[in-house]
Parts: structure tokens; sequence; C-alpha cells
């Protein structure tokens, strides 16, 4: 079973990997928003396999819960960021 | 006997949760603007981190099968229905943004279809 949790991680890093292409080429800057959004959850998964093989469940589990609230608020608060402040597209 | 049908129904409910990881990515990657691209991250976000915190959170059960035990499964079913009601409260202030600040939704033939594209502020 760990070997299985070993190659979920894997295959989440790879994952991550194309995210970051939108994450740091995207068009627009609401792009990089999602891409850091969804490379988050995915962290927050990977967190959880971590704990998973290394059998220390019990502390991981509040990191994710942790990252998870971090990573909602953090795009909530930059979306009312771009509202108030407007953004200029040059595309 | 039990054992078993617990550790296959955690590869499958682990496996989907990566298959729509993997949808998403490449959803991401590939559609053409903005909105189609929140579109295919709002939902493979949700429903693939649902899958694998649901079999994650059936296997600890299993795994160490004290009050501790039950105690962390709560907790992983908690991180699954938090984000499940976070998820698109964060794609639809995100994408409320975007429409206000100008971006235009994309069509296929290149035509205008909302004609919000002045100065980008609100107003």
């Amino acid at each position: 079973m760990q070997n299985f949790f070993l190659g979920a991680s894997l295959l989440l890093c790879f994952f991550i990997l194309l995210c970051m292409y939108r994450g740091v080429w995207g068009p627009t800057v609401f792009d990089r928003v999602i891409g850091a959004g969804f490379v988050g959850t995915k962290t927050a998964i990977l967190l959880l396999l971590i704990g998973f093989i290394y059998r220390r469940i019990d502390m991981f589990v509040d990191l994710a819960l942790v990252y998870s609230v971090l990573n909602f608020i953090s795009t909530l608060i930059v979306s009312r960021y771009f509202i108030k402040k407007g953004v200029h597209l040059h595309q | 006997m039990i054992t078993l049908f617990i550790t296959v129904l955690t590869v499958l409910l682990v496996s989907a949760g990566l298959f729509f990881f993997l949808a998403a990515s490449i959803g991401f990657l590939r559609f053409p603007d903005l909105y189609t691209r929140m579109h295919a991250v709002g939902k493979g976000d949700t429903l693939g981190l649902l899958l694998c915190v649901s079999g994650l959170a059936l296997y600890n059960l299993f795994d160490n099968c004290c009050w501790y035990g039950f105690v962390q499964s709560v907790k992983l079913v908690s991180i699954a229905v938090f984000w499940f009601i976070a998820s698109p409260t964060a794609t639809h202030a995100l994408l409320r943004s975007a429409f206000e600040s100008g971006v235009t939704p994309w069509t296929k033939d290149g035509t205008v279809i909302i004609d919000k594209t002045g100065d980008g502020a609100r107003k």
C-alpha cells in the first residue's frame, strides 16, 4: 500500500508541473491565480499522501486542513483585490 | 477479506481522483480562454479532491482502528466537506472579478458577444 501511495504522489507531482506552465506563462493574471489555486489543492492531497507514506497522518491531516483553508482565503482575497483595482489587459 | 475489500476500494477511489486531476490539468492547458479554463479547473478540482480524500479516509479508518483513527478520518472528511463548499465560492468570486475587469469570452469566429472591453474598470 505504501508503494501505491508513493506512485500516486509522483503522479500528482507531475500534474503540478503541468499546471505550473499556465501558472507562470498564463496570458492573464486570472490564469495565474487559478493555477496557484489548483497547485494548492493538489499540494493538500500531496501532504495527506506524504502523511500516509511516513505513517504520521495525525500530524499531516492538520497541515492539509490549514493548507486548504489558506488556499481558499488567498484566492478570495486576490479576486476582491482585482475587482477594486481593475486590471489593464494588454492582449 | 475485509482488508482486501478496503484496499481495492481505496485504490479505486484514489485512482478516480487522480484521473479527474489529470482531466482538469489537460483542460487547464488546452482550453482557449479564461472562462473555459475556469470551468475545467473548478469542476475537476472539487471532484478530484473529494474522491481522493474519501478514499484516504476509508483507508485510515480501517488501518488504525482506534479512537484516534476515527478522529483523523473525521478530520479528513471535514477537509472534503470544506473544499466542496469553498471551491465553487472561490471560482465564482474569481469569475466575477474577471468579468468586471473586462475579460471577454472566446467565440469560434472571433465575434464579440459581450461588449465590456472599454476602460476595463467597474462602472
